[in-house]
Parts: C-alpha cells; sequence; structure tokens
C-alpha cells in the first residue's frame, strides 16, 4: 500500500485526477444520442400531461375507488430514493468512513434531482394543480400532506446546501483550469482560494450540515408514510410504516446509487477511483438493509393475518392469493430472495452482480409502493368493488418521462460539475493515511507507564 | 345552535331510488356517459349501496341508503391540506369547490366512500344546461364534491326567516331526498332538540350507525331492519 502510494505522488497533483475532468471539458458523440433518446421521453411525458391537464384526471385509469394510483407510487418511490444521497453521504461523513470519498457527489446528486420527481409526481396527481400554492394561502397543519410539504421542501433545501458546500473547491478547480465556462465557475466558487481558514470554516459546516441532514431525512420519509398511516384505511393504518418506509427507502436508494456508479465508473472510465471495494462495501450494507426490509415486511403482514380483522383480511388476501398477487410476489422476489441469493456470496459479489442485485431491488421496491397504495383503495369497507385499477397510457408516459428527465439532469450535471469530488479524492491522499493511522493508534491500548 | 342529523329507516324503504334523483337534479350533479358510468366515475351524493346475504334458498338482497355520514369527527376534514373541507359550527361538513387542489386525500381517508371527484368537465346532455339548480354552483373539473345536507336550503329557509324576522321553524329546512322519499323513511332535523323527532328516534333501540366502531361519530342514524343490524361491516 504505502509503496503504491509512493507511485502515485511521483505524479504531478495537479495531472493526477485528470480522469475526473475529462467527463466535463470532452463530449463524445454517445452523450448527445444519450441526451437525445432521454430527451424525447421527456417529450412524450409533456405531451402526455398537457392531454392531461386540458382533458382532467379522467384520463388516467384512476376511478372510485382507486382513487390513488402510480402517481402516488411514484411520489413514494422517488422521496424513497431520495434517501440515497444525502443520508448516506452524511452518515459515512460523520462515521470517517474513509471509502466515502468517491462516491460522496454522485449519492449527493440523486436526492436533489430525484426529489424534484417526487415533489413533482403529487403536482401531476393534482385535478387542479393551479391551485397548488393554497397549501400556502390556505394550510391546515392537521393535514399529513402539509407536513410532506414542509419536510420535503426543507430536506430539498438542506440537501441543496449540502450538496453545494463540498462542490466550492471543485468548482474553484475548475475555475482556475480556465477551460470551459469560466466566469459561471467563479461565480459559484465564491472565492475559493483554499486558505487554511476557508478549509477550516468549510469543514466545519459540511460536518454541521451533516449532522443536520440525517433527521430531516428520517422525518422526510416518516411523513411520507403517515400520509397512508394516519387515515384509518385497513393495512394504511399501521404504527409501523414510519421506519418501514424509511428502511425501504434507505433500501431503494443504496440500490439506485450502486446502479449510478457503475454507470459512471462505465461510461467515465473511472475505473481507477470506483473500485471493487466501493462495490463490495456498498453491497454490504445494502444487504443489511434487505434483510430489515423483510424483517419489517414480515412483522407487518404476520400481525395483521394473525389478528385477523375482517376489513384487513380482506385486502391481505387480495395482495397474498387475489389480484394483486403477481405484484406481491414478484416484490418479495425482487426484494428479497434475488438480492439476499446474490449479496450473500462472495463468488456472486462482483460488480456485475451488484448492479443485478440492485436492478431487482429498484423494481422491487417500486413494487412495494405500489402493494401499499393500490390494494388498501380497492376494497371499501362499504362499497362492493369489482374495480381493478389499470393505469393508462397518460401515466406511464409520464411515469416513463419523469424517470427519463431525473436521468437526463444527473446526466447533465456530469457534463459542468465533477461527479466524484477532486479535492475529497486529494485530501484523502494526502492526509487520510496519517490520520487513519493516528485514529487507529488511539484505539490502542496505552503502552503500559513505567513506575 | 342545531346540530343537524338524520335518521333513515331502513324498514320502511323501499329502494326506490327517488332520494338519489332528488339529489341529482338539485344538487346539479353531472350524468356520466356510459363508458364512464362502466368505469365506476359516476358521481352519487345519495346512493343505493347494495348488499347480499345469505345463499341461495335464503338469500336476501339488501339497500342501504348512503349520504355523507357528516361525522362530528369527520377523517376527511383533518387531512385536506389547504382546508377546503371543514365542519360548520351545526355540524355540516363541506366543501369549498374553489379552494380544493384536487389531491384526493379526503376521498381516500373517507371509510365511507361518499367523496366524489371530478375526472372531467361535468357535461349535461341536450336541454340539461338550462335545468340547472342556480342555487348550487356547478363544480369545475378537478375538485372533490359531496353531499353538503343541501346546506344551500338551510341558507335560504334562514335567509326566509330573518326577512320575516322570526326564528327557523322545525321543518322549514329539508334536504331534497327527504322531502322526495315517498315512503318516508328519512327524517332530518337538530339532533340537540330533544323534542325533535330525529333526536327521538336517534335514540332508538333499533338505531346504529355505519361503521361505529372507527369512532367517526356520524350524524346519519340508520334503524335497523327487522333482525338485521349492519353496525359491523357486512
Amino acid at each position: 500500500m504505502a509503496q503504491q502510494l509512493a507511485e502515485r505522488v511521483a505524479v504531478p497533483a495537479q495531472e493526477m485526477d485528470e480522469a475526473l475532468f475529462q467527463p466535463i471539458e470532452k463530449t463524445s458523440r454517445r452523450f448527445y444520442i444519450t441526451v437525445a433518446i432521454l430527451l424525447s421521453f421527456t417529450l412524450l411525458f409533456v405531451v402526455a400531461y398537457l392531454w392531461q391537464l386540458r382533458s382532467g384526471l379522467g384520463v388516467t385509469g384512476l376511478t372510485v375507488p382507486v382513487y390513488w394510483g402510480i402517481y402516488i407510487t411514484n411520489f413514494v418511490f422517488f422521496i424513497g430514493i431520495s434517501h440515497a444521497g444525502t443520508l448516506i453521504s452524511a452518515i459515512l461523513r460523520l462515521c470517517h468512513a474513509e471509502w466515502r470519498r468517491p462516491i460522496t457527489r454522485a449519492a449527493e446528486v440523486i436526492t436533489v434531482m430525484v426529489l424534484f420527481f417526487g415533489a413533482g409526481s403529487v403536482i401531476v396527481d393534482m385535478g387542479r394543480p393551479d391551485r397548488a400554492l393554497n397549501v400556502m394561502l390556505h394550510p391546515n397543519f392537521r393535514s399529513p400532506l402539509l407536513w410532506d410539504v414542509c419536510s420535503i421542501s426543507v430536506y430539498l433545501t438542506a440537501s441543496m446546501v449540502y450538496l453545494y458546500l463540498p462542490l466550492i473547491p471543485d468548482l474553484a478547480l475548475l475555475r482556475d483550469r480556465g477551460q470551459k465556462r469560466k466566469r459561471f465557475y467563479r461565480w459559484l466558487a465564491l472565492g475559493w482560494t483554499g486558505t487554511e481558514r476557508q478549509k477550516h470554516l468549510l469543514e466545519r459546516v459540511i460536518a454541521v450540515m451533516a449532522i443536520l441532514v440525517i433527521p430531516i431525512a428520517v422525518s422526510v420519509h416518516t411523513v411520507v408514510s403517515w400520509v397512508f398511516s394516519m387515515t384509518v384505511q385497513p393495512l394504511w393504518h399501521s404504527t409501523i410504516f414510519g421506519p418501514y418506509f424509511v428502511v425501504g427507502a434507505i433500501f431503494s436508494g443504496i440500490a439506485a446509487l450502486i446502479i449510478a456508479l457503475a454507470i459512471i465508473r462505465s461510461v467515465y472510465h473511472l475505473e481507477a477511483y470506483l473500485k471493487k471495494i466501493h462495490f463490495n462495501n456498498l453491497s454490504l450494507l445494502l444487504l443489511v438493509m434487505a434483510l430489515l426490509w423483510f424483517y419489517f415486511t414480515f412483522a407487518e403482514h404476520l400481525t395483521t393475518y394473525y389478528g385477523g380483522g375482517p376489513d384487513e383480511m380482506q385486502i391481505l388476501t387480495s395482495k397474498l392469493t387475489g389480484p394483486y398477487a403477481p405484484f406481491f410476489w414478484a416484490m418479495g422476489l425482487c426484494c428479497f430472495v434475488v438480492p439476499v441469493l446474490i449479496l450473500a456470496i462472495r463468488y456472486f459479489r462482483t460488480i456485475t452482480g451488484t448492479v443485478v442485485a440492485s436492478s431487482f431491488i429498484v423494481v422491487g421496491m417500486w413494487l412495494e409502493r405500489y402493494i401499499i397504495v393500490v390494494p388498501s383503495l380497492s376494497k371499501p369497507r362499504l362499497l362492493p368493488s369489482q374495480v381493478f385499477y389499470h393505469p393508462s397510457w397518460v401515466e406511464l408516459f409520464i411515469t416513463l418521462g419523469f424517470f427519463s428527465t431525473f436521468i437526463l439532469l444527473y446526466v447533465l450535471f456530469t457534463k459542468f460539475f465533477p461527479i466524484v469530488s477532486v479535492w475529497e479524492i486529494q485530501e484523502g491522499r494526502e492526509k487520510s493515511l496519517e490520520e487513519v493511522r493516528e485514529r487507529v493508534a488511539t484505539y490502542l491500548p496505552d503502552p503500559a507507564k513505567a513506575t | 345552535m342545531a346540530r343537524w342529523g338524520m335518521v333513515i329507516d331502513l324498514e320502511k324503504c323501499t329502494a326506490c331510488q327517488a332520494c338519489v334523483v332528488a339529489c341529482q337534479v338539485e344538487n346539479n350533479v353531472p350524468c356520466m356517459e356510459p363508458a364512464e358510468a362502466q368505469k365506476g366515475r359516476s358521481i352519487f351524493w345519495m346512493r343505493l349501496i347494495p348488499s347480499a346475504e345469505g345463499r341461495f334458498p335464503e338469500a336476501r338482497f339488501r339497500f342501504l341508503p348512503m349520504p355523507c355520514q357528516h361525522c362530528d369527527n369527520p377523517p376527511c376534514v383533518t387531512v385536506c391540506p389547504v382546508d377546503a373541507t371543514n365542519i360548520t359550527p351545526e355540524g355540516i361538513v363541506r366543501q369549498i369547490f374553489a379552494r380544493c387542489i384536487g389531491c384526493r386525500y379526503c376521498t381516500t381517508a373517507c371509510p365511507y366512500t361518499v367523496r366524489y371527484f371530478n375526472w372531467y368537465a361535468p357535461e349535461w346532455p341536450g336541454g340539461m344546461a338550462e335545468a340547472l339548480n342556480p342555487d348550487v354552483s356547478v363544480r369545475p373539473k378537478g375538485v372533490v364534491e359531496k353531499c353538503t345536507f343541501c346546506h344551500h336550503r338551510l341558507q335560504k329557509a334562514r335567509a326566509t326567516a330573518l326577512a320575516e324576522n322570526r326564528p327557523l321553524a322545525p321543518g322549514e329546512y329539508m334536504p331534497a331526498c327527504v322531502e322526495s322519499c315517498p315512503s318516508k323513511v328519512m327524517v332530518f332535523g337538530d339532533l340537540d332538540d330533544p323534542s325533535s323527532e330525529v333526536a327521538q328516534l336517534s335514540r332508538s333501540p333499533r338505531a346504529f350507525h355505519l361503521l361505529e366502531d372507527l369512532g367517526t361519530k356520524p350524524k346519519v342514524t340508520y334503524l335497523a331492519e327487522g333482525e338485521w343490524s349492519g353496525a359491523t361491516t357486512s
């Protein structure tokens, strides 16, 4: 290890991390093709949404009594994915996990970008989006949906600040390279020169934000779950929904992060930065979350089944053996069986293996959100209903458009800012080895004092 | 102050649906195209809920007239993010159509499924648009609507009483469904007035409320038919 380090230090510091600036300074044709494909899906979204705005929500597959469908599913799903970034990055930073350095930025960007689509899903679901600002003009603070408005706006603001702060030194690096968009970077870098005082201040502020962001993130998904559990509807009215949703959110978030990192690694040739060990560590975290998720799911459903309340059983049987059974068992397969088999066996826990497991998890967690939102609505207590909800083309296009536009924003970010934090990598190289050695030394028993 | 409530005697109901029609006409409830009705999107401020009981030789089919239950503890009111649905001091759960953002949280939170959403802009075939009731606003697309106990009738009756400088007389305010029922199934009035018929009937041993165990405290009381009680879910 020490020998390796010595070899690397031999290269001048400026040129060492050249690969991290490559995505910003050189654009291939593949990039434009990707953007064009993503944009075409965005266009589909725009067309579908305009059509829905003109005609009304009748163009969706929603009806009485299934008033909420895949828009609300997407809302919960996207907010869940957002837990990949800020939360994971904050925890890793606070724990001084040194392997975090190349992944924090990629994670934080997911949070900020995906939150727009989480909040956007609710707007798309509204019958009167033109009146959305009524939540400020006539707020009813007893409504869990208003708690959502509050916590998501705080989370979005905090996440943006938390993304921006560690970006400042990198913006200064870009400004000093003077290749492209010099004025843009100068304006954003806020006169960063890298003095000791500036560094000290930045570290303090990042640490404060990292602490602040954790309770905010936990509160966000708890409040999202409360939208459901505060009602008296069967299988929504559950006390464990708060932690269950938070666990699911972190679970799906890490999976999304792994997929994003694998794509970044292969497209921008960052194999030297995003190494197997990063994927291995993340996938162990993912494995723990998979087990936790299973624990919560099992506890939730067993309690319902054992209690056997007639209203609850009606919904539960529709999930286990009824019309929603394919979704339910697919969820179990995607969220637990497949990922645990892949992640628990070292032979399969390669980068490809982790990405496959993560893809299954992302699909499975979307199904989980769907299986929570829709079946509880489909069998009301009094109204006899045979309705089976099928999303319409409008809903599918809007959903596809949301996914592609999210990816588009992410891709564009990598073209303007380094997706791997350059200064943190440099700091790791220059300082952390010594720091870690000192830290480990403090763990060791003190040498016996000579008496 | 009055606390408006309703008693529905299931013993007397013939399931003729006069109340349903009267309600649709009174409150400008739009009719749905057959294709939309097939999807289950029809709006009913008052509807008959069918329930099948037992198996073939002893099978029975029952109907439950169901308006909004005007709960004293309404789950729909607390969840509305913009306070577009609220409960008046006289206990009527109302909807502010001009404020509703159409998030449909109230429709999912209501355990009685008596709140309806305007999936499209309302349409009236033929000359029906000319027959609209001028006292009730027509709802735009994208908002939630529900039974208001014909709240406009209360306002009208109260204005008349005020003009004539007298208190509101019992029976002066009555929702359209109550008025139209040929077999006088429904009784409407002030639950806080112990001498009113509605208050007396709601204390009957046959009286029950729908989904009483949810703690919503409905102000619509049902009188059980024969030995049947719908107090619990079917």
